[in-house]
């Protein structure tokens, strides 16, 4: 089993015919995604990469029965495609668009609010490389090779990070069961702590790897979920030991501005909860392979 | 993005801010007319840089007359102000604002935020304003007073009189008070920003409510509808080398070291230097090439590298998912065929087309050092480092 997507789950994609959507809805469809269609308002009507084009999201989700979308639409627009798609039914929700306002953020986070808990869609990213449950489907812009199905989870912030801790776990013969992308943005679909639950809870996944950087509270608030809450063992890194003070490093979120943001802060954060520290970032296979050993605990 | 104080105080008074009669000022004779169409016996003459603590610094003069406020212009126009946020290289002062001096009764901050962990706009009021916000929180933790924003409705003006109420505010300035915080909130809506700071908001021994200092900075990722904030960009208060990345849209933060970095994606940039970091070398920058970077935008990230005169030793590291390595491998051998490399640079590359990217740097006869993992990529780039210091030094 898998998190949030498998090779059943019906992914529509909200700016299809797009270049960069274009690109990506033939890489995931190349993976094995089952991608029922996709929506550009004004090709309604049209096919596009053998498979129907609409102009809403509502349409698409009739027609397609589509229970996923993910997102390419420009950052001006992005938001509003974001809650198009929590209104049409959409369950979840990959937002891979990078430079959307963080007050558009708020606004869909408090427009999210709105619906009952058993019809609110879960969103991850926006600037995320999104998610992946390796060998059933990839709803995201990864290099889908890298990934080997197995029985570890993975979330984190930066994209090609999480290639790097991906690629060396595979190097060990190390699987994963779902990797989930959240973004570099301040203000975020979903947490590092939305995931543990999710992992904790799934059969298939027997330890989960965190990768964060400088900024914010959300690994923090992991790291105290995992503490009170979680049996399987969860591996952290934290990005941006040389980060200055004050200075966004890329990511728009990756800015330290608050006590407890820096990378040595969040680090002792963590390590005081009992999550296992990676020591440095060349050590992501290595770590997790002592941890499924029972090397460490 | 960031703004000056005088640029701040245009903004909040169109909102309805109040703030004293004040003016800008490019020389000694702008600073000491300004004061004459001001008025009054005594003024303050302020450096604008975007910095806090210029204050204790040395960037803000009291005087008294003609002869002060241009012996305060002359000092501060053209030097470098070091304060205790812009380090050691300072950030230069080409304008100044002349204000009226108002004798101050009591101090107050007000701060507007954009909330991570509520995903919302919160304020944080207190009243011993005057000294920096972390101060206050780590020395008067009970003056702080916080509230939050909901986003649906905004800012209600029972939440303003709340916290007027609770600063302790002269009950005869309260609706000023009450405008002064309804007006900041709508400043922080309506124009993007993530945050709008007043410290101190004063109120002055006769009696007036004023926004003595001002700060605001702006969501860049929200710039591409604020035409008029983007306006205010000053280009002499960045760093010259991330000004000069950004307009190759390339993401960029210039650091001390002397390892110049050349990585895809934030997060692998920064874990590639906190790599060099254990690996007992200090990174020169954080410079993230972007997805899809085509050979000339690789090209453009190692000439902005090599101009960097702190740079001593260079490392590329890369990990393709949607870049290819074929094409970040002809932008090297493009940047290097036109100079002579003197430096030791170190490239790793992997992921998509990684054996075609490797095959053409091998082929290029470039006397680059390859490495294959992560960790070979910050050895190597140290231990390079390290003995190119050592010939150096013996020459």
């Amino acid at each position: 089993m898998s998190i949030l997507i498998d090779e059943k789950t019906k992914v529509i994609v909200q700016g299809f015919t797009g270049q960069i959507g274009t690109f990506h809805s033939r890489d995931m469809i190349g993976y094995g995604t089952n991608i029922v269609g996709g929506v550009t308002p004004g090709k309604g009507g049209t096919r596009y990469l053998d498979r129907p084009v609409f102009d809403t999201v509502k349409d698409a989700v009739a027609e397609t029965g589509a229970d996923s979308s993910i997102i390419f639409i420009p950052p001006p627009f992005a938001a509003d495609g974001i809650m198009e798609a929590a209104d049409a039914g959409i369950k979840y929700c990959v937002c891979i668009t990078d430079g959307i306002p963080a007050h558009d953020m708020i606004r869909v986070k408090r427009y999210m609010r709105r619906y009952r808990v058993e019809d609110k869609m879960l969103l991850t990213g926006p600037n995320c490389a999104g998610t992946i449950s390796p060998s059933k489907a990839m709803l995201g812009i990864m290099p889908g090779h890298i990934y080997i199905p197995g029985r570890v989870g993975v979330i984190g912030r930066s994209g090609t990070l999480g290639y790097e801790a991906a690629s060396q776990m595979k190097a060990l013969g190390i699987g994963v069961s779902t990797s989930v992308g959240i973004g570099g943005d301040p203000i975020n679909g979903s947490s590092f702590k939305d995931h543990l639950v999710r992992f904790e809870e799934d059969p298939d996944t027997d330890a989960v790897v965190m990768i964060g950087e400088i900024g914010g509270p959300q690994e923090a608030e992991a790291a105290e979920f995992y503490r009170d809450n979680m049996k399987k063992p969860v591996i952290g890194y934290i990005a941006g030991l040389t980060a200055p003070k004050g200075k966004r490093m890329g990511h728009a979120g990756a800015i330290i501005s608050a006590f407890g943001e820096s990378a040595a802060e969040k680090v002792e954060i963590l390590q005081e909860c009992g999550v296992t520290i990676v020591p440095r970032p060349s050590e992501f296979g290595n770590t997790v392979k002592a941890v499924l050993d029972g090397e460490t605990t | 993005m960031e703004i000056h104080e005088y640029q701040a105080k245009e903004i909040l008074t169109d909102f309805g801010v109040p703030i004293p009669r004040g003016g800008l000022a490019y020389s000694p004779e702008q600073a000491v007319y300004r004061s004459h169409e001001i008025g009054g016996d005594a003024w303050v003459v302020k450096a604008q840089i975007h910095s806090g603590g210029r204050g204790k610094a040395g960037g803000i003069k009291f005087c008294r007359d003609d002869e002060e406020i241009w012996a305060a212009a002359d000092e501060l126009l053209g030097k470098r102000l070091i304060t205790n946020q812009t380090g050691s290289a300072g950030k230069i002062i080409h304008r100044l604002y002349v204000e009226e001096a108002r004798e101050i009764a009591n101090e107050y901050y007000i701060g507007f935020v954009l909330d991570r962990q509520k995903e919302r706009i919160s304020i944080v009021a207190s009243s011993e304003g005057g000294i920096e916000i972390e101060d206050i929180a780590s020395e008067k933790p009970d003056s702080l007073i916080r509230v939050t924003v909901e986003p649906a409705v905004g800012m209600q003006p029972f939440q303003a009189r709340e916290i007027a109420f609770k600063l302790g505010i002269d009950k005869a300035l309260s609706s000023q008070a009450i405008t002064t915080l309804l007006g900041c909130y709508r400043a922080f809506r309506d124009l993007d920003a993530t945050m709008v700071e007043i410290n101190p908001l004063v109120v002055t021994t006769d009696n007036h409510l004023l926004a003595l200092d001002a700060k605001m900075g702006f969501d860049d990722n929200a710039l591409f509808r604020r035409p008029n904030i983007s306006e205010l960009r000053d280009k002499s208060q960045e760093d010259p080398r991330e000004m000069k990345a950004a307009d190759r849209g390339l993401s960029y933060v210039g650091l001390q070291g002397n390892i110049g970095c050349i990585i895809n994606g934030a997060g692998l940039a920064m874990a590639t230097m906190d790599m060099i970091k254990h690996a007992g070398g200090e990174p020169a920058n954080f410079l993230d090439i972007g997805g899809g970077a085509s050979p000339d935008r690789v090209a453009k990230a190692i000439n902005l590298i090599l101009a960097d005169k702190n740079v001593r030793a260079v490392l590329v590291n890369i990990f393709a998912g949607i870049n290819r390595c074929d094409w970040v491998a002809e932008g090297i051998v493009q940047a290097l065929g036109k100079i002579e490399l003197t430096l030791p640079f170190v490239v790793r590359l992997s992921g998509t087309n990684m054996e075609e990217g490797r095959e053409i740097l091998k082929n290029s006869g470039l006397p680059i050092i390859m490495a294959g993992t992560l960790q070979e990529a910050a050895d190597r780039a140290v231990t390079a480092w390290q003995d190119y210091e050592k010939d150096q030094g013996q020459e």
